[in-house]
């Protein structure tokens, strides 16, 4: 098994710990694991991206032109990324801000409503864990259990008392995440 | 039980530095390696080793820090990025005509100049040719990996007190940037016996007096200097360092190190799972550089490709090493950009093109 | 009323800056860099010295001033602007030529240049950006970054006995007979901003007496290096900052103002 993953969207919503969390995750499994993030003063308040491997073989490039999954939460990122997937590839995204909604035909589509529901928990910071919820129901790569102990491990330890709402919000992620109804 | 841990390359050179029992890191903020003193702060090295951490006023500050450091035998090292490295050449010149060990980590971002702060290859040359003035050679090496970027930290001070030579770690910024997986190696003591042959601890009665300089005004003596520090750049040939992959029935070969040579790995997948055959060979060490091991291969291969993140620099040691034996191709991206393993694979597809 | 009646050149209460080109600023929102960009270009177009100006960018958040001010610049490296400025001046004494560094370029890295143009009495104006800490590079600890304060290279707060205290690069050059007028402002707020502006004419005014260097610092904020709101970057600005850093003119006419 070898998961090729990007995660994008703005800088502050979380892309990169996200990232961390699932690569984390993954170790916990006893998966190789590879985090390459975009980098620089693009971060500051821009675009932010990061490039998540998670395999049983030993991880070969860790830059990729191409991928299995997208997780995309903004406009750019879904203008950017969507064309990168490979045929029969995964796409979760967050409708919140998105006008102009995937059209591929040969890839799966699913939908998180990340932005409203962390709202609605009064929760902005768990956002991502909504969306990595979503993703890990969609595609089981890595165990519920052993994203918790990765997410453990990313914490550290003056946060861990945020360890049961994040949990919390996996779950939440994991209900809430449909099929996107294809927009004719 | 092993420790693992989740890191980005330019943390694990800082705990693999700690752990290696360094006894000071002097350095300079920049882009992209900025990590590897932020993370040694954090740590609180003084209290866990008692490793001395220091923020320069400059990298010419740091690495003449560094130097006077150097010469009293201790471990120290210092890590920048390209224009950084650029301002210590004067210094890593005295520091390798004074014969001292160090390491310098170098975490290459594209140029010239102020450039960008995205990874690149293109500081090759400056770190195998000199860089700096004067005939000196650095023990040169390339990791391709988090778990390398904390290896060749120990690795580096051993070859570095081996040959009494400066070492460098030549790095980019997706090496730095990225997190892996690392297995963290043991702690290690700080040496605490110091080769009195040549350290300035103090003259005590029971030994001559030591200077360190790289000054020698009688051309006669700066001559034999000059003959010595070559045999030992020729001795340091036996520990040169490579990685072959899927090299045995190769019939094309691409030559890679760093990240680049990460890249050519997915490269050399995707090519044999078209059944076509492909290897890779990479150089751990860029100095000394495997030139024997290429020289035997181009007996066996139909041609080889250099794939770099430069305009094309390792790609002249490479066709020095075959000597008009093979067509040497070059592929490359610049400015911080980097290619892709379908890049390559198509650069490979069409200049390999006779054989399939 | 129709907004085109409104719209009239008679109604208009403020205006881009001339001088300030449209290129959107790429500092982040809250940051005083953007002020002191619009200030010197300010007085450079109530000047009428656009043709004979010269600026030198830093390294540094200000790194690409030159996108900003619409005047012929030259980037330096980091830490060498005064170097470059008094290559450009010796060559067009005529010309008004002045450099715009943050605290590590001028206090840090670029020290050795910093004093020698000051001490050369290199007739130039240099603007200085003290915000405390390494903005660009993201928040480590500079040369001002006062004592106790938390940077990503002093995450446990500045410690003087093992970083050495913060220092005042502005008083020490003002030490040099070569420095001419030296004085330290903010841009904070409306009444700080006029001062600060007076202070850039006084500077700029200064180059055609031919009587040295002109040095205005501007102790200013970094609300994401200090990981603050704009605000509060602004008033822990007024209640740490200034004690240390404290405001007003240090020399003026080559003359102490302490009279010391
Ligand atoms: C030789 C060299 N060393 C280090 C750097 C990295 N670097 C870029 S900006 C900077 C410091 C900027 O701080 P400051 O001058 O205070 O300006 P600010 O960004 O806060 O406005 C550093 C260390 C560089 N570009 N060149
Ligand atoms: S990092 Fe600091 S100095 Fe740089 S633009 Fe942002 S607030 Fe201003």
């Amino acid at each position: 098994m070898t998961e090729e993953i990007i995660i994008a969207g703005f800088g502050g919503q979380g892309v990169l710990s996200m990232g961390k969390i699932l690569a984390y995750s993954g170790i916990m499994q006893e998966q190789e694991v590879s985090w390459m993030p975009s980098y620089g003063p693009e971060m500051r308040g821009g675009t932010a991206n990061v490039t998540v491997i998670l395999s049983d073989d030993r991880v070969s490039s860790p830059v990729l032109q191409s991928f299995d999954t997208a997780i995309l939460l903004n406009q750019q990122s879904m203008d950017k990324f969507e064309s990168t997937l490979k045929p029969g590839g995964l796409m979760i995204y967050d409708p919140n801000g998105i006008t102009r909604h995937p059209k591929r035909d040969d890839i799966r589509i699913f939908q998180v409503e990340a932005t409203a529901e962390a709202a609605r928990m009064k929760s902005p910071i768990t956002f991502n864990m909504l969306v990595l919820g979503a993703y890990i129901k969609v595609n089981p790569v890595v165990d519920f259990e052993n994203v918790i102990l990765g997410l453990k491990k990313s914490l550290p330890q003056r946060h861990h008392h945020l360890i049961p709402k994040n949990e919390t919000a996996i779950s939440r992620g994991m209900e809430m995440v449909h099929e996107a109804k294809r927009t004719p | 039980m092993k420790e693992i841990a989740l890191m980005k390359g330019n943390e694990a050179v800082a705990e693999a530095a700690i752990r290696a029992g360094v006894d000071g890191y002097f350095g300079y903020p920049i882009t992209p390696q900025s990590e590897v003193m932020e993370y040694l702060m954090l740590q609180r090295p003084e209290e866990r080793t008692g490793m001395v951490v220091l923020q320069a006023e400059s990298e010419v500050a740091s690495i003449n820090m560094v130097y006077g450091a150097a010469g009293t035998g201790k471990k120290v090292m210092t890590s920048s990025s390209s224009p950084g490295i650029s301002l210590m050449q004067e210094g890593i010149s005295y520091i390798a005509g004074a014969e001292l060990p160090c390491l310098i980590v170098n975490v290459v971002r594209g140029g010239p100049g102020l450039g960008t702060i995205q990874p690149s290859q293109a500081d090759y040359f400056q770190s195998v040719k000199g860089g700096g003035h004067g005939d000196y050679r650095l023990i040169v090496l390339a990791p391709a990996s988090v778990q390398e970027m904390a290896d060749f930290v120990d690795l580096g001070f051993e070859l570095a007190f081996k040959y009494r030579n400066p070492a460098m770690i030549l790095s980019d910024g997706l090496i730095g940037q990225m997190m892996e997986k690392v297995e963290l190696p043991p702690q290690k003591e700080r040496v605490k016996e110091f080769d009195q042959s040549w350290v300035i601890t103090g003259k005590t009665q029971d030994r001559e007096r030591n200077i360190i300089t790289s000054l020698n005004l009688d051309p006669d003596l700066q001559y034999e200097h000059n003959l010595k520090l070559q045999e030992k750049y020729k001795s340091m040939e036996q520990d040169v360092m490579f990685e072959k992959i899927d090299c045995d029935d190769a019939d094309y070969l691409l030559v890679a190190y760093g990240s680049s040579a990460r890249i050519c790995q997915k490269t050399v997948d995707m090519a044999r799972s078209k059944g076509k055959k492909i290897g890779l060979l990479r150089p751990k060490t860029l100095d000394p550089f495997p030139s024997a091991e290429l020289a035997k291969m181009s007996r066996r291969v139909k041609a080889m490709m250099a794939v770099e993140l430069s305009a094309g620099q390792m790609v002249e040691d490479v066709r020095l090493a075959v000597n008009g034996k093979v067509p040497v191709y070059h592929y490359g991206m610049v400015g911080g950009k980097i290619h892709s393993p379908d890049d390559v694979l198509s650069e490979v597809e069409d200049k390999f093109i006779g054989g399939y | 009323m129709d907004i085109k009646q409104i719209i009239k050149e008679e109604n208009q209460v403020y205006r881009r800056t001339p001088l300030m080109t449209e290129a959107t600023l790429s500092y982040c929102p809250g940051c005083g860099h953007g002020t002191i960009h619009r200030l010197i270009m300010e007085v450079v177009e109530e000047m009428g010295i656009q043709s004979d100006t010269i600026g030198i960018a830093p390294v540094g958040c200000a790194v690409i001033a030159y996108d900003f001010m619409d005047i012929d610049m030259s980037q330096a490296a980091h830490g060498r602007a005064p170097a470059l400025a008094t290559g450009i001046k010796r060559l067009w004494p005529e010309k008004y030529v002045f450099t715009y560094q943050g605290d590590g370029d001028l206090a840090a890295i670029g020290t050795a240049e910093t004093i020698h143009a000051c001490n050369r009495g290199e007739n130039i104006a240099i603007f200085f950006v003290n915000n405390g800490i390494y903005g660009m590079t993201g928040g480590q600890m500079a040369p001002t970054t006062l004592e106790g304060m938390k940077s990503s290279t002093s995450p446990y707060g500045r410690n003087s006995e093992t970083m050495g205290p913060p220092y005042k690069i502005t008083e020490m050059v003002a030490q040099l007979p070569g420095t001419y007028y030296v004085a330290r402002h903010a841009v904070h707020k409306p009444g700080p901003v006029r001062k600060a502006k007076k202070a850039i004419r006084q500077a700029f005014e200064n180059q055609k007496l031919n009587k040295g260097v002109s040095l205005v610092e501007f102790v200013s904020n970094c609300n994401s290096g200090w990981k603050m709101t704009p605000n509060d970057s602004n008033i822990w600005m007024e209640e740490n900052m200034f004690k240390f850093y404290p405001m007003g003119d240090i020399k003026v006419e080559g003359k102490l103002v302490n009279g010391d």
